[in-house]
């Protein structure tokens, strides 16, 4: 490994010593655009969710391009290539604010890349757009979280199960990593707090791209048999969600007889499943491409053409970069600069339309307010929307329901603090 | 749960008052099939029972396009699609064309255990025996107290076994749940559910309402016990069977490494990428069946054995002649340079095929299950364990009984010694490398029905197959064999006491011990190809 990594190094600073020389030989065409940074990973694991974003973003920044570009100049894509490999994100992400010089940047999936920059976009102070749904816990300065925190997601989706299916036992199944590990911390305290017994949770850890479920499936089927109503809260990530559904399939678990609610399957992960026997299992997402309103018939529809690929899908981290980009512009242009400082503290307030037919906000804890679906899964790889939250729901930075974290909100408006304590009334827990 | 049956209850007793008071069940029916026009979980829900409970006989047909999302709807019509795809008037039966804009009526989870009980209810007298099987599963689930005179009469006429045993069990379960049956009903009925003694019999045992006079308690959780006693048993049972199929998944994946790596001594790094290439054979194959002939689905996998075979195989003897050839006794060299190959495939396919992963899917003969004594058996599982096993079996006799197997251990005990005796040494290095990558995309062709077709599909499986093949001594096939059921059995033991991510590393420990102790693995290779 040591030899891959030193071949990667004398491979970047070629890259970089190149880029350099560029810069240098083409002064005068920088200046004429406004650069945009794509932090997202088209190769290794997480190609297969991020290549789309990536995808989107430049589809996003053409049309403004289209439009006369910002500030009278054009924006112009920086595009990098993290390949799914968590350090690497940090020296991507400072390549493309000192060698670029980009104004913005888009980009990161998982908590562990988003965790690896954010040093970074500090030093360099710069910002970041964090499109996909996350554990919450953090509020920073440079950084907006415009996917769902737990109260955006995990909680209304485990309040709809309570409610309308009537569920009493609970299996909370997660992939061993950061953002499971947090959201079922918060749901088990949040369950527990609606006086759901401790022998009426079963808690669950995979590792990454598990691919044998016989025993868990097995297990949860017992777990089911206890007389009593049972759902899994599935936190399963990635790659080893097809799997895990092709063996409840095969045992014949049924969604009517144990729902799986999944808060990381959407349209795009949907693509490779035969969904026959996933009828009825459920999803949390706060965008559903078959939701109808005119915004999102016209976005699929540019979508579909950009692509050139009529059976291509959209999902909800597409939709958080719709809205995060056209914030950032109307912030940019608010304040007539793409400085990061004067864009950031103008950011809190601007209000932008999502695709579902609601105004999302963004807030002073940097998160944006959302409405929250829940979708069951049809014959054709689509959600019908079966639930929704009456209105839009701010996004806690911090949740309500861990001891830690309570009295904590981000707040960078008035006290300019990321965790300022409500009870102490000081900045920092 | 029980809010909605009481729905269904309160819909089924009007729906029968009316009908016995008016007579009239044809307005009834037609009344109620306007609740699938209103778009609304409530109305539909409602209309299920009033149309089951109408006695018309175009309500089975209705419901049964319900459940196959076959019933549409457009302004206050409703049209039944039958599977030819001709569309009939709901109302009336007949032929009639349904408007463009007609839409499926929706249903959700609520609705479709709705549909379930209503179905079951209404198919406890069809004439076959499957279905009647199936609808009395349904009552058995559903506990429709209205289905017990149904029940009672199909129980009187039936002559399957089977059958007739479902149809029992549950009149049992609807009469332990009514309020109004005598204590001792309610014990014979617990009786009949204990025999039963599945994990369905023990949720219906478990989930039996408070308040139940002492002694019917008392019968529940001693058959609840009873039951406990009965599943432990066959707990074990079916972790050695889970054990097994794991253990079948990893000697698939490492058969083909215990010939590069094994034989060759070629460290491979590229064979999860050559198990990766006989998975989007198997999706291309059936892409053109799908496109071109979808009648041939079920043979999709036995056209795809071959062609991965051969593709995965001439992509290895490509590698073989370009690369590794010139890398032959420079191991280190030699798992950079495979290394190096793995990501160019990867990243070739993931720029061909994209990102995301492919929808490959099961033949029928492949999907489902069935209950063996308190266990379930997938079929996909138990196909891919016979499957591994003949493709062992096939790999010994071409080693033992053919001229190349025969060839290939020459050459690999003695390389001077077999060149000498006139054995063109390189053409069999090519064949065996090509060999070793064949049967790795025949593993593809077996991985693609229970894992992701993606890009990274082998990285999940080339540690796991390394280990097995160092496990079991390198150079031996039967020790592959042993290595990979051991490995698997133990990590299914495992699994439910330290849950998948400790029962991983616990088994990587105990590899790791097992090394130090043993460095040749389980079955050491002796004598004088063993290279000191």
């Amino acid at each position: 490994m040591r030899y891959s990594t030193s071949i990667t190094r004398r491979c970047l600073m070629a890259t970089a010593g190149l880029a350099m020389g560029l810069a240098a030989v083409l002064p005068a065409r920088a200046q004429d655009t406004i650069k945009v940074g794509i932090l997202h990973s088209l190769s290794g694991t997480m190609a297969i969710s991020e290549t789309t974003l990536k995808d989107v973003m430049l589809m996003l920044i053409e049309e403004q391009n289209k439009k006369g570009g910002l500030l009278g100049k054009k924006l112009e894509a920086v595009v990098v290539d993290p390949a799914s490999n968590w350090p690497l994100f940090a020296e991507k992400a400072r390549e493309l604010i000192t060698k670029e010089k980009v104004a913005a940047v888009f980009g990161c999936w998982t908590s562990v890349s988003r965790k690896s920059v954010l040093p970074v976009f500090k030093e360099l102070n710069n910002i970041l757009f964090y499109p996909v749904q996350y554990e919450g816990e953090e509020s920073e300065r440079n950084v907006f979280y415009t996917g769902a925190a737990p109260n955006q997601q995990a909680i209304p989706a485990v309040d709809y199960l309570a409610k309308e299916e009537k569920v009493q036992r609970w299996v909370l199944a997660g992939t061993d990593y950061v953002y499971p590990r947090t959201t079922n911390k918060i749901l088990e305290a949040y369950l527990k707090s609606k006086g759901v017994k401790q022998e009426d949770i079963m808690i669950n850890y995979t590792p990454f791209g598990h691919a044998d479920w016989q025993t868990i499936v097995a297990d949860i089927k017992k777990f089911g048999s206890a007389g009593k109503k049972t759902a899994v809260v599935s936190t399963i990530n990635g790659d080893a969600n097809v799997p895990f559904y092709k063996e409840l399939g095969n045992q014949g678990i049924s969604a009517k007889d144990i729902p799986v609610v999944a808060f990381s399957v959407g349209e795009e992960e949907l693509a490779g499943i035969d969904t026959k026997p996933l009828l009825g299992h459920l999803a949390a997402w706060n965008y559903f491409e078959s939701i109808k309103s005119p915004a999102n018939a016209e976005f699929t529809a540019k979508w579909k053409a950009f692509t050139k690929n009529p059976k291509r899908v959209s999902n909800d981290p597409m939709e958080a970069h719709v809205i995060g980009f056209a914030m950032w512009v109307k912030a940019v242009e608010k304040v007539k600069s793409t400085d990061p400082d004067k864009v950031i503290d103008a950011l809190p307030g601007i209000e932008a339309p999502n695709l579902t037919g609601g105004i999302s906000k963004m807030l002073p804890n940097h998160h944006i307010t959302k409405p929250v679906f829940i979708g069951e899964v049809r014959g054709d790889g689509q959600f019908d929307v079966v639930w929704k939250t009456e209105g839009l729901v701010p996004g806690d930075a911090w949740s309500k329901e861990l001891e830690g974290s309570r009295d904590l909100v981000g707040d960078w408006v008035t006290h300019k603090c990321g965790n300022w304590n409500t009870k102490t009334n000081k900045c920092g827990s | 749960m029980l809010s909605c049956e009481r729905i269904i209850a309160l819909v089924f007793a009007l729906g029968l008052l009316i009908a016995g008071a008016l007579g009239a069940s044809a307005q009834n029916y037609e009344a109620a099939l306007a609740g699938f026009t209103k778009d609304s979980f409530n109305d539909t829900d409602s209309a299920i029972g009033a149309v089951a409970a109408s006695g018309n006989p175009l309500a089975l047909d209705v419901i049964q396009a319900l459940q196959d999302g076959r019933l549409l709807f457009s302004g206050d019509k409703v049209f039944i699609k039958d599977k030819a795809g001709a569309t009939l008037d709901a109302a009336t039966g007949k032929p009639a064309a349904a408007p463009p804009d007609a839409a499926n009526v929706r249903l959700n989870n609520r609705l479709r255990r709705s549909v379930e009980a209503a179905l079951g209810g209404l198919t406890l007298m069809s004439n076959d025996p499957a279905r009647r099987y199936e609808a009395a599963q349904a009552v058995f689930k559903s506990r429709d107290a209205n289905a017990l005179a149904t029940l009672d009469a199909a129980l009187a006429k039936e002559t399957d076994g089977r059958v007739k045993r479902a149809l029992s069990e549950a009149r049992a379960a609807v009469i332990l749940y009514q309020a109004s049956a005598s204590e001792n009903d309610k014990i014979a009925a617990i009786g009949t559910i204990k025999e039963r003694a599945d994990q369905d019999a023990r949720g219906l045992l478990a989930g039996l309402p408070t308040g139940q006079g002492a002694t019917v308690q008392k019968a529940a959780a001693d058959a609840i016990t009873s039951i406990d006693n009965r599943l432990a048993l066959w707990n074990m049972v079916q972790n050695a069977w889970y054990g097994l199929s794991l253990g079948s998944v990893l000697l698939l994946a490492a058969i083909g490494l215990a010939i590069t790596f094994g034989v060759m001594g070629v460290i491979n790094m590229a064979h999860g990428e050559m198990v990766m290439l006989g998975a989007y054979v198997t999706f291309m194959v059936q892409e053109i069946i799908r496109a071109r002939n979808p009648a041939l689905f079920d043979a999709s996998l036995f056209i795809a054995v071959p062609l991965a075979f051969l593709f995965a195989g001439s992509v290895g003897i490509l590698i073989e002649r370009t690369v590794i050839r010139f890398l032959y006794g420079r191991p280190l060299e030699t798992l950079l340079a495979t290394w190096g190959i793995s990501l160019i495939l990867q990243q070739a396919v993931r720029t061909i095929f994209g990102p995301t992963n492919k929808e490959v899917g099961n033949p029928s003969w492949m999907s489902g299950a069935f209950e063996f004594g308190g266990i379930t058996i997938t079929y996909n599982r138990m196909w891919i364990i016979v499957f591994t096993l003949a493709v062992f079996a096939a790999l010994l006799g071409l080693l033992r009984f053919t001229r190349l197997g025969l060839e290939m251990r020459a050459v690999t005990q003695n390389r001077a010694m077999a060149a000498s005796m006139g054995i063109r040494t390189a053409r069999i290095d090519a064949l065996t490398f090509g060999l070793g990558s064949g049967i790795a995309g025949i593993a593809g062709v077996a991985l693609s029905q229970i894992d992701n077709v993606s890009p990274n599909l082998g990285q999940g499986y080339i540690i796991d197959s390394f280990l097995v093949v160092v496990f079991g001594g390198v150079g031996n096939l039967w020790g592959t064999l042993v290595a990979a059921l051991t490995l698997g059995v133990a990590n299914k033991f495992l699994e439910p006491f330290a849950g998948a991510v400790l029962g991983k590393i616990a088994i990587l420990v105990f590899i790791i011990l097992f090394i130090q102790k043993r460095p040749r693995g389980l079955f050491a290779l002796k004598g004088r190809a063993v290279e000191a």
